[in-house]
């Protein structure tokens, strides 16, 4: 089958894909995106999570189809998504739900009204532009979104392949609540395994995103 | 057509800068942030196929017959390969012996062994075309514990043993077996005012590291194969991998890919082999990538263990004399087992001086899924037992156990059971003094002002299956010994290669070596280390492959003295020779080149006395300076097989935990509260990193310790629960605070005074909590990890 939706901004279009493919396959293997991670393929870990319509989901658990006409957000227009946020909503988070980021599902697909997030609408007026280019091969002198560059500064990646998840997980958190506790962060990332840290560089780097970004107001 | 996600050279120095002691930000931080970081499973290319391993059902059988024909008929198939289909004379590997099959012939040993493998255009169609394969097994009885193993008649798993440790064994089922004999045990029970004695079992954990079994191999025009893959030792793989294909090791290029963590879990071989077959067969490149079930199956595990200890003391508080029996259960294949069976041994007394003692420490081989490394490699489990006989001793003294152990910590200086003197600080008694003087967290921390209970800092967290009610808290403390490095005499070597020049008008330093990055941040301290020993700001780390000799394995907290050893020795090579250009062109402008000692310092040649005698732009234009070298720790030595002497480690390492933790008395549900470390570490190369290393040991700790294990049916053999939703490790709601005191007490033997530091977290974590467990519900508790009906005795 043939699917489209719209990836990072862009419309891509899918063909030949198999009835049983997830979206997380059709990500890594069909798109050439593989920053969303195959840790487990079962929904239990968290690291292929990704943004469908502006809601935190596992991209394994998702099938190819169900995304037709959606969008996803995936680590790797992170950067630019949350630099797109930033320019449409100075100061930071869009939790009161009143706001255009504040709603979701708008391309009438059923089930995902409701949540906080990022219309379609809106989300399509932006475009990833990719961390190609920069100028050195470290990265160095990418353009990263806040969340990013606190888990580098804190410590908070090793093997790194439970880090894009968690990006994405922890950006959306503090796009609903920009002031978390402990205890909001911990409850909003505990779909996200990660077996190198015991978590507390974890802790760390979204406690420093989040006060950076309240300094930043 | 290219292949993309192949490793590149990663440069770090415009901005991120830092020589040894600093913490320096991660090389490769930025690519793992963007998701561009390229791991195992990553790996494409246009014509690549999908691989696909078929496995056993059973744990224990004869194969009567195979029949691929209906596979291999499925379109989209292009390869189906069997025992029968191995193109060489040599068919087994493995780490420690060679007695692993590649693909099972006649029988299979345990569940999931890998029996056939198939390669098609798409991973479906070759899982779909696997499952058309018609086995015939014949079921035989299964052997999956001591008494089952060693019994009458019992089944041998392994008929034919040719291994080097085949001669001395008592039985044909025991893997190896040390005994470690020293003083008169029996003697000195006898001056022993209490004896305790106890029975212990350790559950079988997983390394769960969250990259999977991947990787790519591409045929390349010569014969010869590239392969891609994340391991933990490309040159051990090499070893095993290229007999097997029947290439020349030249022929068999291996490179490191992004690797998703390792634990141990990476040692031995896993798709390597398979994905070269299928791509030899077929021309064409193959990926295999294992899915989380399969990668239950497709590594290695922590041995399961029972330990029998008995310890005496007299009643001033001092230990009398250890006698214990350690019996690892290493499953169907050998993998690392002998060297778990030596550390178990060696370290079975912890840190503690007992002069007199009477150890035997030995793996089986069963039916079980095969066990070999996993963090902390054998001493874990004796930490178990050891750290909970430390607290019954302290029970029966009337003692402190924190006391009772501090009495009696080994220091610097103190004799081994295997007569092998501490030579560097082992400072065991302060560890434990820090972990103690640290204050408790507050008590109902779960009250809210005004509020109800925030049931997130409650057992049971957000179930809501307690307000409070049936909780109480307990204390417990453990500490814990690891070896570092390769032991029993293994030429434990590494290598580096590093090439100085201008580029740019910069000089840089690149820095290659075979070193398997799998997360614990080696790319970092290479560069650093080149820092500090160049004098340069720009540091490129070269992929790890095997174009470069070999470094040793990830494992055993090792690389960082071992590799990062090499790395300093080769930059001290590099650094003499620039002295010598330096000499050539300027040795006649100033006195200083011939007589003082030099150093290489933010891009110039200066005196130790501080006096810049030449930039090393001007030094180098015009030259490079490359070199690769080998370089090795002190040698160790074998122990002896019917006494257990020997000097046959390196160095150790030690940790010391405090576990706070709140027990749901009616539920049977634990919550830790708090797990404080005290480690010492010689010197913190990246304080940063060692943070990272203690706290993520330490929370593998806290997993075995109550939710981690493997549960393999008795009566089958067969796993019961391969994947993350039966077999849990820890998230960030079940893991505490884990507040970190580090020491640095060098080791004058080691590159800058350091300690290997990975390791030791892992081993105290889980006694502590176990300690904290007892002490809050008063039970006894001899096995880990603890499950509700444990506490609840329902």
């Amino acid at each position: 089958m043939r699917v489209n939706f719209t990836v990072n901004g862009r419309p891509q279009e899918a063909d030949d894909v198999w009835e049983g493919e997830s979206l997380l396959y059709v990500l890594r293997e069909r798109m050439g995106l593989p920053g969303s991670k195959n840790a487990c393929e079962q929904g239990e870990c968290g690291s292929c999570t990704v943004r469908l319509d502006g809601l935190p989901v596992c991209a394994c658990l998702v099938a190819a189809g169900q995304v037709e006409g959606r969008d996803v957000v995936t680590v790797e227009g992170l950067a630019d998504y949350a630099k797109h946020r930033a320019d449409a909503h100075p100061g930071g988070a869009c939790a009161s739900g009143g706001g255009s980021c504040g709603t979701s599902g708008a391309s009438g697909t059923s089930g995902t009204s409701g949540a906080d997030g990022t219309s379609v609408q809106q989300a399509q007026q932006w475009q990833a532009k990719g961390t190609k280019g920069t100028d050195s091969q470290t990265g160095e002198g990418t353009e990263l979104s806040p969340i990013q560059e606190a888990f580098i500064d804190a410590g908070a990646v090793q093997c790194g392949f439970c880090t894009p998840g968690l990006l994405v997980a922890a950006d959306e958190m503090l796009e609903r609540n920009p002031s978390p506790s402990d205890a909001d962060i911990r409850e909003a990332l505990s779909g996200n395994l990660c077996r190198c840290t015991g978590y507390e560089k974890i802790l760390d780097a979204v406690r420093l995103a989040a006060a950076r970004q309240s300094e930043a107001v | 057509m290219a292949t993309t996600g192949t490793p590149t050279d990663i440069t770090q120095g415009s901005k991120t800068r830092g020589g040894v002691g600093e913490s320096t930000l991660r090389p490769d931080g930025t690519l793992k942030v963007t998701g561009e970081f390229a791991y195992s499973s990553d790996m494409w290319h246009e014509d690549m196929l999908w691989g696909h391993t078929l496995r056993s059902t059973v744990a224990h059988a004869e194969i009567r017959s195979i029949d691929t024909a209906e596979a291999l008929a499925t379109p989209g198939v292009y390869a189906v390969l069997t025992y029968d289909d191995l193109p060489t004379e040599v068919k087994r590997y493995g780490l420690e012996f060679q007695d692993t099959p590649v693909l099972a012939h006649g029988k299979v040993r345990h569940h999931g062994e890998p029996v056939a493998i198939v390669a098609a255009d798409h991973p479906e169609t070759a899982r779909r075309a696997a499952a058309k394969i018609r086995i015939d097994y014949g079921d035989l009885p299964v052997v999956t514990d001591e008494a089952s193993a060693l019994a009458d008649g019992a089944p041998l798993v392994h008929e034919h043993r040719d291994d080097h440790h085949a001669e001395h064994v008592p039985h044909p089922n025991v893997v190896h077996r040390q005994p470690i004999v020293r003083g008169d045990a029996a003697g000195a029970a006898a001056r022993a005012d209490v004896i305790v004695s106890g029975e212990y079992v350790f559950g079988m954990q997983d390394q769960a590291f969250l990259g999977p079994e991947s990787g790519l191999a591409v045929p390349g025009e010569d014969g010869g194969v590239d392969l891609y893959v994340a391991t933990q030792w490309l040159h051990s793989d090499l070893r095993q991998i290229a007999p097997v294909l029947g290439l020349p090791e030249d022929k068999v290029r291996m490179t490191l890919s992004g690797v998703g963590g390792a634990f141990g879990g990476r040692e031995d071989l896993s798709m390597q082999i398979h994905a070269c077959l299928l791509a030899l067969r077929t021309g064409k490149p193959v990926k295999i990538v294992y899915n989380r079930f399969e990668s239950f199956f497709g590594h290695v595990h922590r041995h399961p263990a029972k330990l029998w200890y008995e310890h005496g003391a007299t009643k001033d508080g001092k230990l009398t004399h250890l006698k214990c029996r350690i019996v690892l259960d290493g499953g169907a294949y050998a993998s690392a087992s002998p060297a778990v069976v030596g550390n178990a041994s060696s370290l079975s007394v912890g840190p503690y001086v007992v002069e007199d003692v009477d150890i035997e420490a030995l793996a089986l081989y069963t039916n079980n899924p095969p066990c070999g490394a996993m963090r902390g490699f054998g001493a874990v489990q004796a930490c178990f037992a050891y750290e909970a006989q430390m607290d019954k001793l302290a029970a029966a003294l009337d003692m402190d156990p924190v006391e009772f152990r501090r009495l009696n910590a080994m220091e610097q200086g103190t004799l081994l059971p295997t007569g092998q003197r501490v030579d560097s600080p082992a400072p065991v008694a302060e560890l434990l003094r820090r972990v103690k003087a640290r204050p408790l967290p507050p008590e109902q921390q779960w009250l809210v002002a005004g509020e109800a209970a925030d049931v997130r800092a409650l057992p049971g967290g957000l179930s809501n299956t307690t307000h409070g009610e049936g909780v109480v808290r307990g204390v417990g403390y453990a500490v814990g010994i690891k070896n570092v490095g390769f032991s029993e005499g293994f030429d434990d070597y590494s290598t580096a290669r590093v090439r100085m020049e201008v580029i740019n008008g910069e000089p840089v330093a690149t820095v290659h070596t075979a070193m398997a990055e799998v997360g614990q941040g080696g790319v970092t301290v290479h560069a650093q280390i080149a820092r500090t020993e160049l004098g340069v700001a720009q540091v490129t780390i070269q992929p790890a492959d095997t174009r470069v000799g070999s470094a040793g394995s990830t494992s055993a907290s090792r690389q960082t003295y071992v590799t990062g050893g090499a790395v300093k020795n080769t930059c001290e090579h590099v650094r003499e020779r620039v002295l010598e250009i330096g000499r050539a062109k300027f040795g006649t402008y100033h006195p200083a080149w011939a007589t003082a000692e030099l150093l290489l310092e933010s891009g110039k040649v200066v005196t130790d006395g501080g006096e810049v005698l030449a930039d090393l732009v001007d030094v180098l234009e015009g030259e490079s300076v490359d070199i690769e070298r080998e370089w090795r720790h002190r040698p160790t030595e074998a122990f002896d097989l019917r006494t257990g002497q020997g000097n046959g480690h390196v160095q150790y390492s030690f940790a010391a935990h405090r576990a706070v933790v709140e027990v749901d008395t009616e539920l049977g549900l634990v919550k830790v509260i708090e797990l404080a470390v005290a480690q010492d570490v010689g010197k913190a190369l990246n304080p940063l990193s060692v943070l990272g290393q203690i706290q993520g040991g330490t929370t593998q700790g806290l997993g075995v310790a109550v939710m981690e294990e493997i549960i393999v049916d008795p009566k089958t053999a067969k796993v019961r629960n391969p994947s993350f939703t039966d077999y849990l490790i820890p998230t960030i709601l079940d893991t505490p605070t884990i507040p970190v005191d580090v020491l640095e007490l060098a080791d004058e033997h080691a590159p800058y005074g350091l300690r290997g530091i990975g390791e030791a977290p892992t081993l105290s974590s889980t006694p502590a909590v176990l300690a904290a467990i007892r002490n809050a519900t008063g039970l006894g508790l001899n096995r880990t990890p603890v499950r509700p009906e444990h506490l609840t005795g329902t």
